[in-house]
């Protein structure tokens, strides 16, 4: 997956033993690629709890999320008990708060230089990409999973569709997953981390935007159906709809995963070639 | 294994049109301490970069202990203790954190991490700040937590852009020292623009101008090289001889 970086990472497990037998230099043997991807992802994790980052993102993403789809959305006077209102706004809260988490990911890595110093440790680019791309997914899953207490409420209040509820949540953290991997991708171009930020959100927007019907009768006018057709295809918010109707149709739960796994090989990609300048 | 431990063929690294790197071909042996030194702007670093594959070279090959690093560039890096110009790492994180995560990114587990990361804590007397954010430590406190992870995992290259800059005397000591003991059976190359360290602690010299070697010897032979009737800083004579010689010729 990761290019040049990695060609022959499958192949130095064997040689290791004997080579370490030789010298007693090293450790005593290669790591797996998971024990070096969640050697990455538990110092990303833990990085956005040693900063004010952890604190500020959980309350302010835990704050208006319930403001959105109580006051805004009048949860109480609809007289209805579900969560609609609250997933309405997810994908426009994921597309603020998702390139807040993304944008930092490479872009400070290379500017305080610490890119040197990981990308001289013994793991792959993948290995890189995937840890933290988890650790930062990891943690708007923990921000979502705050906002459960809206759930227990609703329970309380009125006999919701539980099912359709958790499929909401599942639909998020897709949608909140492919939001992030095009900010971690974009964090991979720039070193400047607002850059990053904002070609993230104007990214995401665009992703979304493709999804409604006022965008598509605007390309309507010139052109053919089937363009509009792929074009609401091709948008997170199409998909997204899907799953919290509480409808199952495998390519909504297709769509986030091919895009997640395309941009982070992309991601894999652009740091080999930033290797290579 | 192999009898260079560091093995460098026609290196050669451009950025857009400046040649930073134009043909270096370096060979260490395990016991040798190899002295890098050049103007500023000279490629040092650059050169460094690519032996330690942060940097892919235009060309050329490199091999760490009989690994080539293009082909196995885990296998290679394993072997490898870096210490990147200026000693970047992550600020936020406190130094024995830091020196965990870099314990378990090299394949350390359980009780072994804090083994390794207590042992290079003390051997660079880190232990006052043990417990610090490194974005608060005083330069040479972050060079030394630079030093800590290059040495953690007992590597047999060590490759250090400038180890000693920035510290006190004598912690330059302790750490000449100490790249004079761990040189005994492993391959080092350091840069550096104090002379004295290299005739203090390295056991080749190598001198590097415009990305060109214009210099590669013993320091004694370095010395030699100095006209007679120079009894003054000699080695910075010497120096300035040969960087400005081949300036001259560029221009
Ligand atoms: N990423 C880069 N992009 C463009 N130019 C670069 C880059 N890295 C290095 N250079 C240039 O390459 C040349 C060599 O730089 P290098 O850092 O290798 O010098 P050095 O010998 O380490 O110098 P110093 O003694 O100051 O550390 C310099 O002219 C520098 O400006
Ligand atoms: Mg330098």
């Amino acid at each position: 997956m990761s290019g040049a970086r990695d060609r022959s990472s499958h192949s130095d497990g064997g040689k290791m033993p004997e080579q370490a037998a030789r010298n007693s230099f090293g450790p005593p043997s290669t790591p797996s690629a998971l024990a070096r991807v969640i050697s990455v992802f538990r110092r990303e994790f833990a990085t956005y709890f040693a900063t004010p980052v952890a604190a500020v993102f959980i309350v302010m993403f835990v704050a208006i999320a319930a403001l959105l789809s109580f006051q805004m959305a009048g949860l109480y006077t609809r007289g209805q008990a579900d969560l609609r209102a609250f997933f309405q706004w997810q994908p426009w809260l994921g597309m603020l708060f998702m390139p807040a988490l993304g944008m930092r990911l490479w872009s400070d890595e290379r500017r305080s230089g610490s890119i040197e110093l990981l990308m001289t440790l013994p793991l792959t680019t993948r290995d890189m990409v995937l840890g933290k791309f988890l650790a930062a997914w990891a943690f708007a899953c923990v921000a979502l999973l705050l906002t459960t207490p809206l759930w227990i409420t609703i329970a309380w209040l009125g006999e919701p569709d539980h099912g359709v509820i958790l499929a909401g949540y599942l639909a998020t953290a897709m949608l909140f997953a492919t939001l992030l991997s095009v900010s971690v991708c974009l964090s991979a171009c720039t070193r400047n981390s607002v850059v990053a930020f904002v070609l993230s959100v104007a990214a995401c927007f665009v992703l979304l935007l493709t999804g409604f019907s006022i965008v598509q009768d605007f390309f309507a006018q010139w052109s053919s159906k089937w363009v509009i057709e792929s074009l609401a295809s091709m948008s997170a918010m199409t998909h997204f709809n899907g799953l919290t109707r509480g409808v199952f149709d495998a390519r909504d739960v297709l769509y986030p995963l091919s895009v997640v796994f395309a941009l982070l090989w992309v991601n894999v990609l652009l740091l080999d070639w930033r290797g290579s300048q | 294994m192999p009898a260079n431990l560091i093995q460098a063929t026609g290196l050669r690294k451009s950025f857009g049109t400046l040649a930073a790197v134009r043909g270096i071909d370096l060979c260490v042996a395990r016991g040798h301490v190899l002295g890098f030194l050049g103007p500023n702007g000279a490629g040092k670093s650059t050169t460094m970069r690519m032996l330690t594959g942060f940097l892919q070279p235009d060309a050329g090959t490199v091999n760490i202990a009989g690994i080539d690093l293009a082909m196995n560039p885990l296998g290679a890096k394993r072997n490898l203790g870096y210490l990147p110009e200026g000693a970047p790492a992550y600020g936020e994180m406190r130094v024995e954190e830091f020196l965990a995560f870099t314990a378990r990114a090299r394949g350390y587990r359980g009780a072994e991490v804090a083994r390794r990361v207590h042992s290079a804590v003390a051997r660079v007397h880190l232990q006052p700040c043990r417990g610090q954010r490194i974005e608060t430590l005083s330069k040479g406190y972050k060079r030394r937590t630079g030093i800590a992870q290059a040495l953690l995992h007992d590597p047999p290259v060590l490759i250090l852009d400038e180890p000693t800059d920035g510290l006190d005397p004598n912690q330059k000591f302790e750490v000449r020292q100490l790249v004079r003991d761990l040189g005994k059976d492993r391959a080092i190359i350091l840069s550096t623009h104090i002379l004295e360290e290299v005739e203090a602690v390295c056991t080749r010299a190598v001198i590097i101008n415009h990305g060109r070697m214009v210099f590669d010897g013993t320091p004694k032979e370095l010395d030699a090289r100095v006209p007679a009737g120079v009894t003054h800083n000699r080695l910075d004579h010497i120096f300035r001889t040969l960087t400005a010689a081949n300036s001259k010729e560029r221009a």
